[in-house]
């Protein structure tokens, strides 16, 4: 290992422009002439739409123009689109309303867009947007996940039930035979908690249009600008892709709410042709809380049968899953496909049958958020796992060991579709054991309970299927795009290289791991090494970065693209060196005749390619550029094991974490320290949902009471603990890195590890999530009570 | 409109600007200096925090003209004049304290303003004086062994 | 923000004039809360009167008897003073723990008791340590400056001067933070001093407010002990996604007694 190559904890390319305040996030980009665009959003929940009168908002000082939908349908101007038709469990399509960039004849959810107004600045904007008066009459507004099917009122007349979707997946009759030979069936019914994903960076956008060559340009938060100009430009503004540039730049932070095309977007890029301005947006915070995709939102049930030794026989789960208003982008996906074939979790169940129902609400669209379908899989698994052990009254990490996926059983194919590629569970198991000093946790709570604390421990061994793929396969299940990724490697004459890649850094330091990655495979010196990512003019193309994909997917694009580099740069190298390309080896950047002392080093060889002087041009083209498009095999399968430590004060019903062990498999890894600050950052995020953070809408209304972090509870420092954090290393056998990616493990293991925990020190079996303190101190009540009877 | 005076990152400046100008907004459109982030609109995620007269504040929380005549540092002005980072921004990069960036300038600048209160902290400490900054990428983990690593260096 | 026109007099007399000239004036201090409610547009003063720096309305004077803090005096500066740590650590500690540091460099006491937010801190210590208002038109004894929901004594145009302290034997504060915005969902303020008992309540109802049935519980016994049977009633007490009434009853003891610990501590 070299300083900077694969397994070096290499210090990040992008960290001095972003410690010295020269980051430039979309916010950062004022264009020549630029106008201010602010949206009027619909303050009721449910509502139909009356009259817009805009003349007195339209004569206001600096008012350049007010939009509506009418504006938008003589423009021809298409809805949001959805990326992914699922198929329901009767053949059916799912039922896929419109959903029109600025509200047509109804709002739908409270922050649905009715207007936009550009004007000279943003607080004329805003001023002239108050002044717009709009007729509403209120209609009752379907709130409640589970009771969304039985609602009075209908979201959209084309689901007259609310029902998006009913599907299912899984052997019902033979799971139903494991029920009922079963010794023991352990049950719970729990809601995985509704997020807000609140990416640090509020989202924004720039549109261009360029009179002269009929060229647009927008700037937008985004975590994949080629997906974003796709949807955007074929399904919304009917703008051919060669007129139509896309630019992600600096990106605050996603979690997969950047993944999706948003309307904003697409009216930026239209207005500034309407008004001959370049037209910025850009969310206030609170605007964010209304319209970003939220996450998770699942009612579930869920049984487990097992024997009398804590064999797993059988697993039955229902779920009903809160789409929000509309589908956005990739809706019917996460709590179908990205979900339910996880059930199996690292265990041999043998029968499996999930159903999920897709709901409409009155409520924000939800999506993909961090893990998206595999943390609501997880805790689905792992509290259930949980449950059994504590009515078996066996060990819960003995009970985990006796049904985990034996390493010798790779490739293991479970009931719910997948093929696990790799894994070794156990010895994650054992290793996190260590790591939380496991055997003495009954001492440490002893010395708690003297303290007046109760103390809990609770494990997650998780898996999460990364890098959706193959394309075929996505496809097949209903994704309206192909899954693989794009990567350029481009020397210049004298040796530098530009990395180029269709994956998308919004945090994740690819312009780090690749520029590594690039120098341990070529030997290029890390710092002759960049790479460019997020403009759709730059890049051949690419699908972006979520679902942890990035290293797995585009990483092994660049190395294919690599590939190709090194067999030209033999042909090249033989030809200078007139030795046979047969006899050519390539090894730490230089080319070699074989058991010679002849060599060239591949900067020689980049020269050669560009001053063909001395060249080979009869057999080969100049130049030393390679394009490659990965389209992998199969997902692959991280997995691990979290265990938490928790204290409960009784009296206050407040929760501090006091301990966490992780130890999670990412395959082969290229730098420990970005992917260590991976984990972290997902942990958190886990810990949020599982203490801290519940988004709630109000019952009746449908407002969104958790509208700004007054009462959206995010994790803070002091929320928070230090985390033991180590890796078992099971390289991924189908893809080139042997990697399998790291984004979202944390959020994944978490929740059910701190749930276990909490649940574990109250001696109870299930607390709703967020385990807020006075839940806890309820439940510490409850738990007093008994305990005094 | 009133014209508003102060020095920022050493430099006199003066615009005129209206009466409910924030200061930072005068900073990023006045000035151009963008390092300074807006991520929220109630005063609680710190993106905005910059230096005046020696105290960290919330720049989204303040306006313009309340800074009339003070000296003003923002994350562009906190490395040396050499270029040499500031030991709190060579820590951040040091422990990996960063990964999106967007919180960085206030989490950095509120950083620095805690080891002026707590020169020797301990890691409850700095937890606790974080409690105006939200970082949605690190978890923290990193950001309290960054600020660890400067207070040493600062130290000596 | 709509937008209104920024006045930074020079004097507090000054601040006087502008004031009761302006259509609707509003006095700015630190501005931790006025300015986030006005970039949500849910004011719209004409003028905004800026005496954040007025030199004579930001001082700490203590005398032995009693501390005197000016009007326009920084939470942080509460905080950190050796003066406030000295005479009445409690106060000191309660200004520490305010908001976060940034809002404490810029929120003043001033600020704090004329908006009387229900969740502030500064209220319970006002209260419990029966402090006096000086205004620029009387002083007005604590029990009768809260008066509801964002609601005081003070009359339009009349201004915060300065506040004072009692030293007391002995105080503590203790309190529940809500968990997202950090505010006070539960605060409570015990003092012992020559005059008796007093407990303060803030964060639980419209207004702080102070426990009597504790006051009583303590005047003979000032401990933790004395007040485990005093049952705090949910009747009229503050509920929201939180926190309901009958949890912050119940908090409103669990932090009485851990204030009494720590001021017997």
């Amino acid at each position: 290992m070299t300083e900077t190559g694969i397994g070096a904890r290499v210090k990040r390319k992008e960290d001095f422009r972003f410690l010295t305040g020269q980051g430039t996030y979309t916010d950062d980009i004022n264009r020549h002439g630029q106008a201010h665009a602010c949206f009027l959003r619909s303050p009721h929940a449910h509502a139909k739409l009356g009259a817009i009168n805009a003349a007195k908002a339209k004569a206001m000082p600096g008012v350049l123009a007010v939009f509506t939908h009418a504006d938008l349908a003589a423009d021809k101007v298409g809805g949001v689109p959805c990326g992914f038709g699922l198929t329901q469990k009767n053949g059916k399509p799912q039922i896929e309303p419109p959903h029109p960039a600025l509200a047509a004849g109804k709002v739908r959810y409270a922050g649905d867009a009715v207007a936009m107004v550009v004007a000279e600045t943003l607080a004329q904007a805003r001023d002239a947007a108050e002044a717009i008066e709009v007729g509403y009459s209120e209609l009752p507004a379907v709130v409640d996940t589970a009771g969304a099917p039985r609602a009075k009122s209908a979201v959209h007349d084309e689901a007259p039930n609310n029902v998006c979707f009913e599907w299912e997946i899984g052997d019902k009759a033979k799971t139903d035979e494991a029920f009922a030979k079963a010794a023991n069936v352990s049950k719970l019914e729990f809601v995985n908690n509704r997020l807000i994903p609140n990416a640090m960076e509020p989202r924004a956008a720039v549109g261009e249009y360029d009179r002269a060559t009929g060229n647009y340009t927008l700037y937008t938060t985004s975590q994949n600008p080629h997906v974003i100009r796709l949807l955007m430009g074929a399904f919304v503004l009917a703008i051919p892709e060669h007129r139509l540039r896309v630019v992600a730049p600096d990106v605050g932070g996603g979690f997969g709410s950047k993944i999706f095309h948003y309307a904003e977007e697409a009216l930026v890029t239209w207005a500034c042709r309407k008004v001959g301005r370049p037209v910025k947006w850009t969310a206030e915070r609170s605007e964010s809380f209304l319209t970003d995709a939220h996450g998770r939102d699942h009612v579930t049930k869920v049984e487990l049968a097992t024997d009398r030794e804590g064999n797993f026989l059988g697993l039955r789960v229902h779920s009903i899953a809160n789409l929000g208003a509309y589908l956005s982008t990739f809706a019917p996906m996460v709590p179908t496909w990205l979900y339910a074939p996880l059930f199996a979790g690292q265990y041999r169940t043998p029968a499996i049958h999930a159903e999920v129902i897709g709901v409409f609400t009155n409520t924000s669209p939800v999506d993909a958020y961090r893990g998206a379908g595999r943390p609501e899989a997880t805790y689905v698994v792992e509290r259930i796992v949980e449950t059994a052990a504590r009515d078996l009254k066996l060990d819960p990490a003995e009970i985990r060991r006796k049904n985990f996926i034996a390493p010798a059983q790779f490739p293991y194919t479970t009931p719910v579709v997948l093929q696990y590629d790799s894994g070794q569970y156990a010895l994650a198991m054992d290793k996190a054991c260590q790591l939380i000093d496991y055997k003495n946790f009954a001492k440490r709570k002893a010395e708690a309970e003297k303290r007046g604390r109760l103390r809990g421990i609770g494990f997650s061994a998780y898996i999460e299927a990364c890098g959706v793929a193959p394309s075929a396969v996505a496809g097949a299940i209903g994704a309206r795009a192909g899954l693989y990724e794009a990567g350029v490697i481009r020397f210049h004459p004298t040796g530098s290289v530009t990395v180029i890649t269709g994956t998308h850094s919004h945090g994740q330091g690819h312009e780090t791991t690749f520029a590594q990655l690039v120098s341990d495979r070529l030997g290029v010196p890390y710092d002759s090494i960049d790479v460019v990512h997020g403009d759709t003019d730059r890049i051949p193309f690419g699908m972006g970065t979520y679902g942890s994909r990035s290293i797995a997917v585009g990483g092994s694009a660049l190395s294919k693209a690599m590939d190709k580099i090194v067999d030209k740069g033999k042909r090249i190298a033989a030809h200078l060196m007139e030795a046979a390309v047969q006899d050519i080896e390539f090894k730490n950047g230089a080319f070699r005749v074989a058991g010679t002392d002849k060599q060239k080093t591949i900067q020689e060889v980049a020269f050669a390619a560009y001053v063909p002087h001395n060249y080979p041009l009869n057999e080969l083209e100049p130049g030393l550029e390679e394009t490659a498009y990965y389209d992998p095999a199969n997902f692959t399968y991280p997995a691990g094991t979290h265990i938490a430590e928790v204290e409960v004060d009784p009296q206050t019903g407040q929760v501090e974490v006091v301990d966490w062990a992780a130890v999670d498999d990412f395959g082969n890894v290229i730098n420990p320290m970005i992917v260590e600050g991976q984990v972290h950052g997902g942990i958190a995020q886990g810990i949020g949902q599982a203490l801290l953070e519940g988004c709630v809408y109000d019952d009746r209304s449908g407002q969104l009471v958790t509208g700004s972090y007054m009462d959206y509870c995010m994790p803070r420092a002091d929320n928070l603990p230090s985390y033991r954090v180590d890796m078992t290393h099971t390289p991924c056998p189908h893809n080139p890195l042997g990697v399998k990616g790291c984004g979202e493990a944390g959020a994944i293991a978490a929740p059910a590890a701190l749930m276990n925990a909490i649940t574990n020190a109250l001696g109870i079996k299930d607390l709703a999530m967020p385990a807020t303190p006075e839940r806890v101190w309820r439940a510490a009540q409850a738990r007093g009570a008994r305990a005094a009877e | 409109m009133p014209t508003v005076s102060m020095t920022v990152n050493g430099k006199s400046v003066g615009k005129t600007v209206e009466d409910r100008t924030l200061l930072v907004q005068f900073l990023r459109q006045d000035l151009g200096l963008t390092g300074t982030h807006v991520g929220c609109d109630t005063s609680q995620c710190g993106a905005c925090v910059v230096d005046v007269n020696g105290h960290a504040v919330k720049a989204c929380t303040l306006l313009a003209a309340q800074t009339e005549g003070a000296r003003v540092t923002t994350i562009e002005g906190l490395a040396a004049a050499d270029g040499a980072l500031h030991p709190m921004q060579q820590a951040f990069m040091d422990n990996h304290a960063l990964q999106c960036g967007f919180c960085t300038p206030g989490m950095v600048m509120s950083a620095v303003d805690l080891l002026k209160r707590h020169p020797n902290p301990d890691e409850q400490t700095i937890r606790r004086e974080l409690e105006g900054n939200l970082c949605r990428c690190t978890g923290y983990h990193n950001i309290v062994k960054a600020v660890q690593q400067a207070a040493k260096a600062m130290a000596r | 923000m709509y937008n209104f026109a920024y006045h930074r007099p020079g004097s507090l007399a000054e601040a006087e004039r502008k004031l009761k000239a302006a259509a609707d004036g509003r006095l700015l201090a630190g501005g931790q809360t006025l300015l986030p409610t006005l970039k949500q547009r849910l004011a719209k003063p004409s003028d905004l009167i800026d005496i954040g720096r007025l030199a004579e309305l930001s001082f700490i004077k203590a005398d032995g008897r009693s501390v005197q803090i000016g009007a326009t005096t920084r939470h942080a500066t509460v905080a950190a003073s050796a003066e406030v740590r000295k005479a009445i650590p409690a106060l000191a500690k309660l200004a520490g723990g305010i908001g976060d540091p940034q809002v404490r460099n810029m929120g003043t006491i001033g600020g704090s008791l004329a908006n009387s937010d229900p969740a502030a801190d500064y209220p319970a210590a006002v209260l419990a340590l029966g402090a006096t208002i000086h205004t620029t038109e009387r002083a007005i004894a604590a029990d009768d400056f809260f008066k509801g929901l964002f609601e005081t004594a003070l009359k339009p145009g009349e201004i915060i001067k300065s506040v004072s302290f009692p030293v007391p034997e002995k105080a503590g504060y203790m309190k529940f933070a809500q968990p997202a915005s950090r505010f006070c969902m539960v605060g409570v303020f015990v003092c012992k001093a020559g005059s008796g008992v007093r407990v303060a309540v803030t964060g639980a109802g419209p207004c702080a407010f102070r426990q009597s049935a504790m006051e009583k519980a303590l005047a003979s016994n000032f401990s933790a002990a004395a007040i485990e049977s005093v049952k705090v009633s949910p009747a009229g007490l503050n509920a929201d996604i939180h926190c309901s009434a009958e949890y912050r009853a119940h908090l409103v003891g669990v932090m009485a007694r851990r204030a009494l610990t720590e001021a017997n501590g």
